[in-house]
């Protein structure tokens, strides 16, 4: 007789399962209702109370500069905090497309249940529909408060807004600012921050870098988030900083890949610190990769630019039919080369989505007939167009992009084709929050990039700058004040055992990374780092290799903390100690990331596990067994899962197909 | 290609400084102006030495936060950022000289790193629109004709790098005020505050030690966004009419 052991996943070697994790802010009713119910119900503060407050804001990006700015206008007490130099740094500038809004001023059919229906189906179902339709129904306001800052959005000859279609929804609600739509709204929401910091409403820190989460209990046993260690990047001080609550609004984590089109300085400190003071991290493996970035042209590569993928409307997308055909792209004949988007997804052909256009040439080049250096590139190629348009029609369109391909390749795209690959782009994972936008740890809220948000398992284009907005313009407002409301908070003494224990875990991470003195540098580490991620957790994922990457990253981390140079000391600008706490956390995300995808044995939005397709090749999502919010708890010897179960009342759960 | 880069090495504020000569081997056309810099601090890094502070982040041309003069240029020979100058744009065997923006109202902070919060100063004296979250009216309700808002979004394009004052031979901040004061200007909804705007602005340009504009247009020439020189005139007209006004 055998005994048939109860069917454990593999990915359980790494961690533990422990109890379902449920929003307890999550709201009921009609959907349309829900965000006004709970603005009635949310407690207010009296005007007069509010200076009474303080808030700690980390990050100055489109949700953390919007919810400082708009606290600190409320009358509450704001400190913020952003490692650059200035506020009006914040990577949220560099996003190009626009920003989506359910105003319907095209007339053609969209609405805030439109908005909402695309988001969710976009997310492939693994958002949660009443944030999502919270997020729709705000989108309107977040236009109106841009236009009346003054953002320069484009407009019609009649001086009404115009508006664009963005990325596989069939109707025109992108609101932009030419290429620079992030700019322009970070700008905005940067003078509207510089506003309250004459006003002197919020006192800013910039140049400071959050290395600790400060959870302190109060009279009644609760531990609350209440402060936050920075270190001075200038002269090395490390500061407490104590508060009624802290807010998270540090962005996303894409550079564990090392190269991606995020700024370099972009880092998940402030979330990983969080996470490890028990802040439970959600869905860490669902990142987003953008088909259409210039290749990567050598070792010394630091960061890969994203093109627009309004290329892909007029550019057509091949590789050398032939394996090891190395002539250059113009001297190989039309029945010499292979348009593989147009030969495999004849309905949709070049504009198949973000993930299926990837994973596409990735796996071209995974059959050696990838173009340019180290054969990581395809072909997007415009003579059909300059042919069929004319140069001028082809410039006109896309002229600023072309020019920005040849000021970095050195190659001239109208006469040859561009290449392009894939890169990473932006991180659908983050911190978990429930409705309100509050972590499991009382008073810590997390917004923006750097929650689990509204995108689920994918996120649609233009949404970003969207969910920044509403964040920290119109739903932290709210959410905040009702927490805030049972406040003020007993002060904590900068002697509290709580603060001097944050304290002094910092200095001696700090002095550890400076006495190792090894022999390999920081970024040595980081780009192994990222090429472990990149190769088993990007574009395709399996048991295997999952498996696989936790045991290198294991190794790398060990060796990272016996072998890695810091040069100088902590008492000055150092760039080197900065970058070696990043990358430290960086290996125990990386870790993470993988075990959750291991874990997750479907395929998803931007989660892709080679195990889990259908026959054709296609993303195939197993809703019985994953349709959850995956949150990790933090435990020293391994993670614990908690499963947030999804459920849709309003949008039918649909597969995909783009053939 | 090998060449030989001539650095401003400065440990901190107090710190005299100096220039300091480095070889760099092998250093590949494409790689960008920044990349040659963190191949040079690695090899400092792995010889023990204190490798070279300076400011860079989004790499893609738009944060702002990189500049350094080249060659005694402003972001060096290409009117890019400094992330977007290419080595391609330097012979084999180049002796390139580095040093940070040069202006007393920037100071050195390490290296080639200087300190630019006095632009944040200007903002905040008046580089806004008082627009209070939640009281914004329906955005359709206020047309602006395309010229204008075409107009004002290339002011907007500044991305406060600092080039401008460092290519000043008066060191003044005048571009990057100007740009601003003509963004918000040209729109319906900036003008309740226009004249408060300028005189606030240009009082604290002028406090923070920036020196006066004499129309050389150094700074336009060297703007990476391409900031025209009349956003300046159009500065000195606003700041006439609330003169006039009495407004100062």
């Amino acid at each position: 007789m055998t005994i048939t052991e109860p069917y454990k996943n593999p990915s359980e070697q790494f961690h533990a399962v422990g109890e379902d994790i449920v929003d307890l802010k999550a709201p009921s009713g009609p959907i349309e209702k829900r965000w006004d119910d709970r603005k009635f119900n949310a407690k207010l503060v009296n005007p007069a109370n509010r200076r009474k407050l303080s808030v700690l804001v980390v990050g100055t990006g489109l949700a953390g500069a919007s919810a400082a700015a708009t606290l600190g206008e409320a009358g509450y007490h704001v400190r913020s905090f952003c490692y650059q130099d200035s506020p009006r740094r914040a990577h949220s500038i560099a996003a190009q497309g626009g920003i989506n809004a359910a105003k319907n001023y095209r007339n053609d059919g969209d609405s805030i249940y439109r908005l909402f229906y695309d988001t969710v189906k976009g997310g492939d179902f693994r958002a949660r529909e009443s944030n999502v339709y919270r997020l729709a129904q705000v989108s309107v306001n977040i236009i109106d408060q841009c236009v009346a800052q003054g953002v320069p959005f484009a407009r019609e000859y009649g001086g009404l807004l115009d508006n664009r279609s963005f990325g596989g929804v069939q109707v025109s609600r992108t609101f932009y600012a030419r290429g620079q739509t992030g700019q322009q709204l970070l700008i905005g929401a940067y003078q509207a921050l510089e506003r309250q910091i004459a006003a002197g409403t919020v006192e800013m820190n910039t140049r400071h870098e959050m290395l600790e989460l400060i959870m302190v209990p109060d009279a009644n046993g609760v531990e609350r988030a209440r402060g936050i260690i920075v270190r001075d990047m200038v002269t090395g001080e490390i500061e407490t900083h104590t508060a009624d609550a802290v807010v998270l609004a540090s962005g996303g984590y894409g550079n564990v890949f090392f190269l991606s089109t995020n700024a370099m300085g972009c880092n998940t400190t402030a979330t990983w610190r969080a996470h490890r003071k028990g802040a439970y991290f959600a869905n860490p493996c669902y990142t987003q990769i953008h088909p259409t970035c210039i290749p990567v042209s050598g070792d010394y590569q630091s960061k890969l630019t994203l093109m627009s993928e309004s290329l892909r409307n007029d550019g057509r997308i091949w590789v050398p039919a032939k394996l090891g055909d190395d002539r250059v792209a113009s001297q190989i004949p039309e029945d010499e080369r292979d348009y593989y988007l147009e030969r495999i997804y004849p309905a949709f052909g070049n504009l198949v989505p973000r993930d299926i256009a990837s994973r596409a040439a990735k796996y071209q080049c995974d059959a050696g007939k990838g173009v340019g250096p180290g054969g990581l590139g395809v072909y997007l190629d415009f003579a059909d167009a300059i042919e069929r348009l004319g140069r001028p029609a082809v410039e006109a369109k896309y002229g600023n992009l072309f020019d920005m391909y040849a000021q970095i390749t050195g190659e001239d795209p109208y006469s040859e084709p561009m290449r392009i690959y894939p890169a990473v782009h932006y991180t659908m994972g983050g911190l978990w929050v429930d409705y309100d936008l509050q972590s499991n740890l009382t008073g810590l809220f997390v917004a923006g990039e750097a929650n689990f948000s509204e995108h689920g398992a994918n996120r649609l284009g233009a949404s970003a700058l969207m969910q920044g907005l509403a964040d920290g313009y119109f739903v932290l407002p709210y959410t905040l004040a009702n927490y805030l409301a049972d406040g003020p908070y007993e002060k904590v003494a900068d002697d509290h055992p709580a603060v001097l224990e944050a304290k002094a875990a910092v200095e001696n991470r700090i002095s550890t990374l400076l006495s190792i003195n090894g022999t390999r540098t920081v970024d040595s580490y980081h780009k192994e780092l990222g090429q472990i991620m990149w190769d088993y957790c990007g574009m395709e994922r399996t048991e295997e290799g999952l498996t696989k990457a936790i045991g290198m990253i294991r190794d790398l981390k060990t060796d990272f903390w016996a072998n890695v140079k810091v040069t100088g000391v902590n008492e000055e600008l150092n760039q080197t100690l900065e970058r070696a706490g990043r990358v430290a956390d960086f290996f125990e995300l990386g870790e993470l990331m993988c075990i959750d995808a291991l874990n997750r044995r479907e395929s998803c939005g931007g989660h892709f596990r080679a195990e889990s397709q259908t026959e054709d090749g296609e993303a195939l999502r197993h809703d019985d067994e994953f349709a959850y919010v995956s949150a990790w708890e933090f435990g020293d010897k391994q993670p614990t899962l908690h499963k947030e179960p999804l459920e849709y009342e309003y949008v039918e759960m649909k597969s995909r197909s783009y053939k | 290609m090998n060449i030989t880069v001539r650095v401003w090495r400065q440990k901190n504020a107090d710190d005299k400084g100096k220039m300091v000569t480095y070889g760099v081997e092998n250093v590949s056309e494409h790689m960008s102006f920044l990349e040659m810099l963190d191949v040079l601090n690695e090899q400092l890094t792995l010889s023990g030495d204190d490798p070279i502070a300076f400011d860079h982040d989004c790499r893609e041309g738009i944060c702002g936060a990189c500049g350094v003069v080249i060659n005694g240029q402003a972001h060096g020979p290409q009117t890019t950022t400094t992330c977007q100058l290419h080595m391609r744009s330097f012979e084999d065997g180049a002796v390139i000289d580095i040093e940070p923006w040069r202006a007393g109202a920037f100071p050195v902070v390490k290296d080639l790193v200087v300190d630019r919060s006095a632009f944040d100063r200007i903002i905040q004296a008046g580089g806004f629109i008082s627009a209070p979250t939640g009281s914004a009216p329906e955005a359709n309700n206020l047309p602006v004709p395309k010229e204008d808002a075409d107009h004002a979004f290339e002011s907007a394009t500044c991305i406060g790098c600092g080039a401008c004052v460092a290519a000043c031979p008066n060191g003044s901040g005048m571009l990057f005020t100007a740009a601003k004061i003509t963004h918000l200007g040209l729109l319906p909804q900036g003008q309740p505050e226009r004249d408060s705007r300028v005189i606030g602005m240009i009082e604290q340009h002028d406090h923070e030690g920036f020196g006066g504009c004499t129309n050389i247009g150094e700074c336009t020439a060297s703007c990476p966004k391409g900031i025209p020189l009349d956003t300046i005139s159009r500065l000195n007209r606003d700041l006439l009419g609330a003169l006039a006004k009495g407004k100062a």
